[in-house]
């Protein structure tokens, strides 16, 4: 069994998987059964100032949207952070650590916008002995409308500012939250690392509406009728987490900036492709939500099955392996020609590939009357579409032409020369060729 | 009380619960969430090959994408459009060899989509909603005579009502249906579902159904042709063939289909005799529900005798597997010789068969005795009534749509060439009606 240790921005626990701040960090109750079932460390729900807590509302919360035989594939939300007294929460925080010493114990955190209030409560939460805190400025919902979470964490000047004050009154590590509900997210990242946190973390939830009820038009979740946008999370919103985190991996500006990644990761596999492109450790929120604390027993194990299979001693060995990998279009390199292939023997003659191609793509899948489908090499331009679509795993297979061959589509020989658009006679702003 | 040790053909040999229990839906109905599951399964395939293998080709990927996101009615009448007795057809069409069988789940995994089941699903919400989703077009003025409201029948005369045309349905027997309601197996067909759905189609509008009517009987084929604009026969085979051996008119000895038909019509099958050793002569889909369901009712041993191998009966391998699941043994390559008793059966003697290479079937000289009280005839049903019309291989003739020797009479079902299923009746009724009404209207090229 692969050894599963990681060490965070200093922060040591026994494996990579986190929960993140949301209800299964809400209480001591659940924290202490995250921890007996394994998980590696928490955030804890987000804490709001001194004072009367805020108040979530008294029906739904939560829309959901669904894949096959009812499987969760996305969640959204309009809960608020905490609505438990701070007093509570920084004592429980406090009680959990000291009875879990190797575990990670992250307190989340949301105040208003004044170094006043970040002044007052940093030195709290450092009594707790909390490994480090997260600055939740993510939350899309209910708490940016007051000018806390995501209506900061969209003005990459606020993030330097409060990072900085951070940084000033508390004395162990500061992990940025970041939303995705920006445009580019380097920004926001980079106004955290240029504020001097440790580490950033993504994504909190994407601004969504998931549902309508076409009764009575109100959005879902239904609240007396009506609905407003909520946080959208689970295995929906992997593909995006993934590219951001990917974006600030490969930032030079961001360079050495540790990340924490969240969005969907509900598998070892998940986990372990965050991880390839940059991510320290991982955070879990939705999976934990749909299946319970178990399902960190499967991560466990499944990354430390891969692990031992691919030789790694640790996570260490792994992290960012695919950054350099992530590239820009324009480097892509154009010699690399391939073409469809179907395995006529493993083909169940659906059609799929054929409707596929013929109807949106290039009419390169040809049909015969006895429902035999097969590539037209001088018309197929390896778009993967049907490969995609084909319901058979591998019967529909891409394959490179070899340097020398004929593209029969172009015409032209096939080069094993890189080559890109940069490159390109077409592109107005490349070198001519000699 | 009786028990299946009781010698004879007797009643009551199973308690009443265990009997309801046999005769309960084979295949029970998918519920909401069972159905999107089964449903999610389809590829939704271009030109789908099920599509192709339905006889009234009903666009199944459609229907089954409207199950999936939610509108079973809508789905329903995506069904109904192709098949109006789309519902019969969910529960008795062996998509064994029909749909499923062309299903590319089955090439990928052995496991088709469970088409028949969603088409079930689909057509069931709408019996429930009493809803009748189609409407008469404006009126044709003319009139169309319809013999036998079986599913041919029936299915003809919906489409011509739907098109705007007037029907009269002649039917000899006295309830409507055909040999869904007479014919198919009990368990396959549960409460009543024949009768609510011949009364759900009438809601058509337009059709009549004059009941103890008979072709030949009560009126001529003249007659019709004299008083409508159009006939359609779709009376099925109401002749059964003979056993022609020694000790054949024993007592004890039954034609499989009265045999079913008794049955279905049974107001309580603990009251319905069935032997304690029963053996069915015959190898297609009557002889498989004969024996089930003389097993179904407390018969100690059931077997069906067919004369070729097992492989090339009639009935699908689905079906075999499915009596031989309720313990009725097959014996194959054996045909009755004689049948021995003193006034009533006692035993049947079968002599085993070979059959030559251009499929002829001999005896081989050896002979069994099966113990027997009760001997079910299920070897094929004739043609009755012909009107008069050219006959070809036992049945009415036909050209395209259902077009018979004489110009206004069109025929279907059963009684004409093709498979006897309830689903190529169907298609065969319909079609027939869309040929009358082009004849009739004048748009026939
Ligand atoms: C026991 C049995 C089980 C079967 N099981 C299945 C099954 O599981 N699945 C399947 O697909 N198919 C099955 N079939 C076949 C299917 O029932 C027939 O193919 C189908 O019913 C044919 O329809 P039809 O309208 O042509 O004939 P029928 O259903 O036979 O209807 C003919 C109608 O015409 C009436 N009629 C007959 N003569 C006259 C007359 N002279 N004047 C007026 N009316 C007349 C009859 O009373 C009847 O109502 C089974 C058949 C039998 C016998
Ligand atoms: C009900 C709910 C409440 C949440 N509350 C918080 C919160 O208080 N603070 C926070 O930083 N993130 C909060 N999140 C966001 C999650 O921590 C996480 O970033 C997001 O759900 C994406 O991860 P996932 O796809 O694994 O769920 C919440 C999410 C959910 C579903
Ligand atoms: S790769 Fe694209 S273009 Fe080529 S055959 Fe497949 S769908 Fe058509």
């Amino acid at each position: 069994m692969a050894d599963l240790k990681t060490n965070f921005v200093g922060i040591e626990s026994p494996n990579p998987f986190w929960l993140a701040s949301a209800p299964p960090t809400d209480k001591e109750y659940n924290v202490r059964r995250a921890f007996e079932a394994g998980w590696g460390g928490v955030v804890w729900k987000t804490l709001g100032a001194e004072g009367p807590p805020v108040v979530n509302v008294n029906g739904p919360r939560y829309g959901v949207v669904y894949g096959a035989d009812r499987r969760v594939l996305g969640i959204n939300n309009i809960e608020l952070i905490t609505d438990r007294p701070l007093e509570t929460n920084l004592e429980e925080m406090a009680r959990v650590k000291a009875d879990y010493p190797d575990r990670a114990l992250i307190a989340s955190i949301m105040v208003p916008c004044e170094e006043a209030a970040w002044k007052a409560i940093l030195p709290r939460v450092a009594e707790t002995n909390a490994d480090g805190i997260e600055l939740n400025f993510g939350c899309p919902h209910g708490m940016s409308e007051r000018g806390m979470g995501s209506a900061v964490g969209q003005v990459p000047e606020y993030i330097e500012m409060v990072t900085r004050w951070c940084k000033q009154y508390y004395d162990r590590p500061v992990i940025v939250k970041l939303t995705p509900n920006i445009t580019d997210i380097r920004y926001p990242a980079r106004a955290a690392h240029n504020g001097g946190a440790d580490a950033v973390s993504l994504i909190n939830t994407v601004s969504s509406i998931t549902s309508v009820n076409l009764d009575n038009f109100s959005p879902e979740p239904s609240i007396d009728g009506k609905g407003s946008h909520g946080g959208y999370c689970g295995p929906a919103v992997k593909p995006i987490a993934m590219n951001m985190v990917a974006e600030i991996a490969r930032d030079p500006e961001c360079a050495g900036l540790p990340i924490s990644g969240i969005g969907g990761i509900t598998t070892w596999r998940d986990a372990a492709e965050f991880m390839a492109l940059g991510a320290g450790n991982v955070q879990v929120c939705t999976a934990a939500m749909t299946y319970g604390f178990k399902i960190v027993e499967e991560m466990k194990r499944g990354l430390s099955q891969w692990m031992d299979e691919k030789g790694y001693g640790s996570t260490a060995e792994f992290v960012g392996r695919a950054v350099p990998n992530v590239t820009d279009w324009q480097y892509l390199n154009l010699n690399y020609v391939t073409k469809a292939r179907i395995d006529q023997d493993s083909c169940i003659k659906c059609g799929r590939c054929y409707a596929a191609c013929e109807d949106t793509s290039h009419q390169a899948i040809s049909m015969s009357a006895d429902r035999v489908f097969e590539v037209i090499d001088a018309e197929c331009v390896a778009c993967n579409l049907c490969v995609d679509v084909c319901p058979v795993e591998a019967c529909i297979t891409m394959e490179r032409l070899e340097a020398g061959a004929v593209d029969p589509r172009t015409g032209k020989t096939v080069s094993d020369d890189y080559y890109n658009w940069t490159m390109h006679p077409n592109n107005p702003s490349s070198q001519a060729a000699e | 009380m009786t028990s299946p040790l009781t010698p004879g053909i007797v009643s009551g040999r199973l308690a009443g619960e265990a009997l309801s229990r046999n005769f309960e839906d084979l295949h029970a109905p998918l519920d909401a969430h069972e159905a999107a599951v089964a449903a999610d399964r389809c590829y939704f395939c271009h030109d789908a090959p099920c599509v192709t293998a339905c006889p009234t080709e009903i666009d199944i990927p459609l229907f089954i994408r409207q199950i999936a996101t939610g509108q079973p009615q809508a789905s329903a009448r995506t069904i109904l459009e192709q098949n109006i007795l789309g519902g019969m057809c969910a529960r008795v069409c062996p998509t064994e060899t029909l749909c499923e069988e062309a299903c590319v789940r089955e090439a990928a995994e052995g496991k088709p989509v469970e088409i028949g089941r969603l088409q079930r699903f689909a057509t069931d919400s709408v019996m429930a909603a009493g809803v009748h989703p189609f409407d008469r077009a404006p009126s044709t003025g003319k009139r169309v005579a319809v013999v036998g409201a079986g599913p041919a029948g029936l299915a003809c005369a919906h489409r011509l009502a739907m098109l705007g045309t007037d029907v009269v349905i002649y039917e000899a027997r006295s309830k409507p249906g055909g040999l869904n309601e007479f014919g198919i197996a009990a368990y396959k067909t549960t409460e009543d579902f024949a009768q609510r759905e011949v009364d759900w189609l009438m809601q058509i509008g337009g059709i009549e159904i004059r009941h103890d009517s008979a072709l030949g009987d009560a009126v001529t084929l003249d007659a019709l042709i004299a008083d409508y604009d159009a006939v359609f026969l779709g009376l099925g085979l109401g002749g059964v063939n003979a056993l022609g051996i020694d000790g054949a008119d024993k007592d004890g000895i039954t034609d499989a289909v009265d045999f079913i038909a008794t049955l279905r019509q049974a107001p309580d099958l603990a009251a319905l005799p069935v032997g304690r050793d029963v053996v069915v002569i015959g190898g297609g889909m009557t002889a498989i529900d004969a024996a089930v369901q003389s097993k179904l009712l407390g018969a100690e041993t059931v077997t069906v005798a067919y004369r070729r191998p097992q492989d090339q009966m009639p009935a699908s391998r689905y079906e075999q597997d499915l009596a031989a699941s309720k313990g009725v043994r097959i014996l194959a390559n054996v045909m009755p010789k004689a049948i021995h008793g003193n006034g009533a059966v006692r035993e049947i003697e079968l002599e085993y068969t070979a059959v030559s290479e251009d499929g002829r079937v001999s005896g081989t000289g050896e002979t069994v005795r099966l113990k027997a009280d009760q001997v079910l005839r299920a070897i094929g049903q004739t043609l009755t009534v012909d009107g008069g019309l050219s006959v070809e291989g036992g049945k009415i003739a036909t050209t395209g749509a259902g077009r018979t020797s004489h110009d206004k009479v069109w025929a279907g079902g059963d009684c004409t060439a093709g498979e006897d299923l309830t689903v190529v009746a169907v298609a065969e009724g319909r079609d027939a009606a869309e040929d009358i009404h082009a004849t009739l209207t004048g748009a026939r090229a």
